[in-house]
């Protein structure tokens, strides 16, 4: 699919910024406000499919030079970590632990093991999505 | 995480970088690395002989699913680490081989060890777990390694044929076996081995006990490959012969005669337990050593004698759970001897087995066939292979001085005690093993003999025969000095291995401090079982030297009514029905699969909520309904007539999407910022797919409908949507359990997390959620699959 649209590319060119900025906030405001990692995914996910739909699919593959099969499979292989790790400590698969931590400009701020979970979730949601949304377009 | 679930798991784990070692370091074999492996597991199994397993056993446990009961535990005793033992011990010395009779030029080495180390750690998993259910899972494990294992070769077809038979056939046990476990369950409401061993009693009275006693049973039977069930074995032999020492004869199959000595303290005792096992015992080995002489591939020879092998360890653990029989008080240290011929027994032929198997590979190695008609008089050109084969088969046959010997005298011992304890039709166990003994031997003879002696025929061998490389002939040559030094000073064995595996298998029978005393003796008198020996050398030679008169009567059995065509019959009559099944509701139209769905749905829930009597509808509870929610569900009411009655695709499309988001409005009515944004991006995501598929299909054309075929699909969707609405408003009346959303609002204090929704996706049910992602992740592969395949048959073409 190509067109030229140069409303639509100059728009996407600020707009694709903005939604990839409150994707990456969404995924880490999830633990304690709307958000999470599945929702930042998609949001991430359907930015880039803003690209596409801008641009052609060869002039985004230059910008984003991912593999988004590969991008899901980290993601799945983080939850999978994630979850494994805690039996080294001794505790059940997939168990979640929290601290708050003293940080110098922050102040004090939660850490959770639940965070790193949510990104495998990410990565899994945008690497899937956009594998899906590439391929079908691909196909001829 | 204690260090023997570690060693357990460390196979596993070390099978993830045996790639690596065969991508970069090529020019060293990869077996080199893997050998590491079971040396460590070996010494640490080893450094466990010196404890005094019979009253201290080893258990650690981690809490795996403890609401199903379901805990990793680890048992370490004397069962388990002579099975331990055994399985590391063969591992590293079939790796040692293996190094040798793998090429690493032409062979996919890193299939080979990654499959054989995730058979070893799953073949410690099932002896050392506690957990049934633990128990199972490596169990059914074993069985997919060993399936691998067999169609290493899978460019062929009988390794592959031969894969599937013996996954049929073990799964289908396995499976058995799982129901047998879960009924142990009901009657026990424990899944721990230890804690059911403790407290019999719960079974031994109860109504299940036979159905669960004949469940587990039938797991073993496959997996031991017990007759009827035996015909596994035989085709598993496709496999590369340094697996087919390890798995087929030394290890795996020995996980079904594991189970049933584990078992004994539970269900033996019983005069039900006896019958079953010895006389399935007894008759695999007959009919095992009786087909074992027909054979002319070697390999097939080894194996219907390994069957026959297996039948006569299980007999003897038949024999000698009667010992906790309570009218058999008085001869139970009698009978309690054949579970020690048991034990020496299960310990010997992995020796001697072991030994041959590779012997036998290594002259299929130098000659290039396995077929006793072609070879014969090698004994002066591989005479260390010769020496080899004297020592594995005269220790098979039971001559002395091998250590097959002194478990054959004491099988001999355990038949004839229980002829002596019992009457009945006992009295056909002595003999029937009398006679499979002699068979034994005679196809001992005929693996020696026709191998090694006789005329020597170069011009029928594809190889000019010479002796193996020293590496090759290093693991064999170990495993026959073991079958030498065990005949010499059996009593190495007594204290650390047999006593403690005795006093597992038959715990009952002591009290206290008491040990069960090992002296095992190779000269013991003139009595009947060494007269029993006599006469199977005698009547044996006889039989060998004049087979030829009397190996007419195999010619009696014709294929067409043994198992095998009974098989290979039922698999092509299950294949054509379940074909026949298909064809009749696949026909390849996407909306005859949504009818079948929606019309189970109708069915089954609309049915069940009818026949439960379930249908509550009463509106007076139920909340005030608001301008806002009106407005936006006649609109979506009025939206989804819209999508009905259009003609073009690109509208339905786009009006489902508004659909979508006018529920996304409802979320945020009811103050759900989350699941209205997630729903909004979803349906944005959705369309664009939509969209992009619309791209491809075909004109929606008019469809010539016929007045039929709209009416089923208006019923269809009306009963949907009418058994939907009555559910949801059913659901309204119902207050049956506490909600459990009441746990979820301890989420901040729980999970540190204020959303309580994120806390419960990451957290509370983060198990769901990775499995979800993992689903997610599989479905999108195989959308790119697909394409991608459709694209290059496209381009083939």
């Amino acid at each position: 699919m190509k067109f030229t649209d140069i409303i639509l590319q100059t728009t996407t060119k600020v707009l694709v910024f903005i939604i990839l900025t409150y994707s990456v906030y969404i995924l880490f405001a999830g633990h304690h406000n709307p958000g999470g990692g599945f929702i930042g995914g998609l949001i991430t996910a359907s930015s880039l499919v803003l690209l596409y739909m801008a641009f052609d699919v060869q002039t985004v593959r230059k910008i984003v030079p991912f593999d988004f099969k590969r991008v899901g499979a980290i993601g799945v292989i983080i939850a999978l970590l994630t979850g494994t790790s805690a039996l080294l400590f001794g505790a059940p698969f997939l168990f979640q632990t929290f601290s708050y931590v003293d940080l110098p400009v922050f102040g004090t701020r939660e850490l959770a093991t639940a965070v790193l979970f949510d990104l495998g979730v990410y990565f899994a949601v945008i690497g899937t999505a956009i594998t899906i949304i590439l391929s079908i377009s691909e196909d001829r | 995480m204690s260090l023997l679930h570690f060693m357990i798991l460390t196979p596993f784990v070390f099978a993830v970088f045996v790639p690596l070692f065969r991508t970069y370091m090529r020019n060293i074999h990869t077996g080199w690395f893997v050998l590491a492996v079971p040396l460590i597991l070996f010494s640490y199994f080893a450094s466990h002989l010196s404890t005094n397993l019979g009253f201290a056993p080893v258990t650690y446990s981690i809490p795996w699913i403890e609401k199903l009961d379901i805990h990793f535990t680890v048992y370490l005793d004397g069962l388990s680490l002579l099975l331990s033992l055994i399985i590391t011990a063969i591992g590293a010395l079939v790796i040692f081989y293996s190094i040798y009779y793998m090429s690493k030029e032409r062979e996919s080495l890193h299939n080979f060890y990654i499959y054989l180390l995730m058979f070893m750690g799953a073949m410690l998993g099932v002896v050392l777990s506690d957990n049934l259910m633990v128990l199972y899972l490596f169990w059914e494990l074993t069985s997919v390694a060993s399936f691998l294992l067999i169609a290493y070769w899978f460019q062929r077809q009988k390794p592959r044929y031969g894969a599937q038979k013996s996954m049929l056939i073990t799964i289908t046990g396995g499976f058995f076996m799982l129901l047998g476990f879960l009924l142990v369950y009901a009657m026990t409401g424990t899944f721990s081995l230890r804690e059911i061993i403790a407290d019999t009693s719960l079974i031994t009275e109860h109504a299940l006990f036979v159905p669960a006693m004949l469940l587990i049973l039938f797991g073993a039977f496959t997996k031991s490959a017990q007759f009827p069930f035996h015909i596994w074995l035989p085709d598993a032999m496709e496999a590369p012969t340094p697996i087919s020492a390890y798995l087929h004869s030394a290890t795996m199959v020995k996980a079904g005669v594991y189970l049933v000595a584990r078992f004994t303290p539970v269900f033996g005792g019983t005069t039900e337990w006896f019958w079953i096992i010895a006389s399935f015992g007894i008759v695999t080995l007959f009919w095992g050593s009786f087909m074992a002489i027909r054979q002319s591939d070697l390999k097939a020879l080894l194996a219907y004698s390994t069957i026959s092998q297996l039948g006569l360890i299980m007999s003897l653990l038949g024999i000698g759970s009667m010992a906790l029989h309570p009218d058999q008080a008085a001869n139970s240290m009698l009978l309690a001897g054949a579970t020690l011929a048991a034990v020496f027994h299960l310990f010997n032929h992995s020796m001697f087995k072991g030994c041959l198997f590779m012997v036998i590979g290594i002259l299929d190695h130098e000659t290039g066939t396995r077929d006793i008609r072609r070879l014969g008089g090698l004994m002066s050109l591989m005479p260390v292979s010769f020496t080899l084969t004297v020592i594995g088969g005269l220790s098979m046959a039971g001559l002395p001085p091998f250590s097959g010997f002194l478990s054959k005298e004491m099988f001999f011992t355990g038949v004839l005690s229980a002829y002596r304890s019992m009457d009945g039709w006992v009295v056909l166990v002595p003999v029937l093993a009398w006679v499979a003994s002699i068979l034994t031997f005679v196809y001992s003879m005929i693996l020696i003999f026709r191998t090694f002696t006789g005329p020597f025929k170069q011009e029928q061998l594809d190889k000019t025969p010479h002796e193996a490389p020293f590496g090759m002939l290093l693991s064999p040559l170990i495993l026959a000095s073991i079958v030498v030094i065990t005949f010499f000073f059996p009593n190495l064995l007594s204290y650390t291995i047999l006593e403690p595996a005795m006093h597992a298998i038959l715990p009952s029978l002591l009290q206290g401090e008491e040990v069960f005393t090992v002296k095992i003796k190779p000269w013991h008198g003139w009595n009947t079982e060494l007269f029993m020996t006599l006469g199977v050398v005698a009547i044996g030679a006889l039989l060998y030297i004049y087979r030829r008169y009397w190996s007419g009567i195999y010619e009696w059995l014709t294929p067409k009514f043994s198992l095998n065509h009974l098989y290979d019959r039922g698999l092509v009559g299950m294949e054509n029905m379940s074909a026949r099944i298909t064809r009749l509701h696949m026909t390849g139209y996407l909306r005859d699969y949504l009818a079948y769905v929606f019309a189970f749905l109708i069915f089954v829930v609309g049915g069940s909520l009818i026949m439960q009597n379930a249908l509550r509808l009463d509106i007076s509870s139920g909340a005030v309904i608001s301008i806002y929610e009106y407005v936006l569900g006649i609109s979506i009411a009025g939206t989804a007539l819209f999508v009905v009655f259009s003609n073009s695709r690109l509208i339905s499309i786009i009006t489902v999407g508004a659909i979508g988001y006018i529920v996304s409005l409802f979320f945020v009515i009811f103050r759900a910022p989350d699941l209205a944004l997630t729903q909004l991006v979803v349906e944005t995501m959705t369309t664009a797919i939509f969209l992009l598929c619309f791209y491809f299909l075909p004109k929606l054309k008019k469809e010539i409908t016929r007045i039929r075929f709209r009416l089923s699909n208006f019923i269809i969707s009306l009963g949907v949507g009418v058994t939907l609405t009555l559910i949801g408003l059913s659901v309204q009346n119902y207050r049956l359990f506490e909600p459990i959303s009441s746990y979820f609002e301890e989420s901040y204090t729980l999970a540190g997390a204020k959303n309580m929704v994120n806390a419960i996706l990451v957290d509370f049910r983060a198990f769901d959620t990775m499995l979800e992602i993992v689903v997610l992740f599989i479905a999108g592969a195989g959308v790119f699959t697909l394409i991608k395949l459709r694209q290059s048959r496209r381009n083939a073409e």
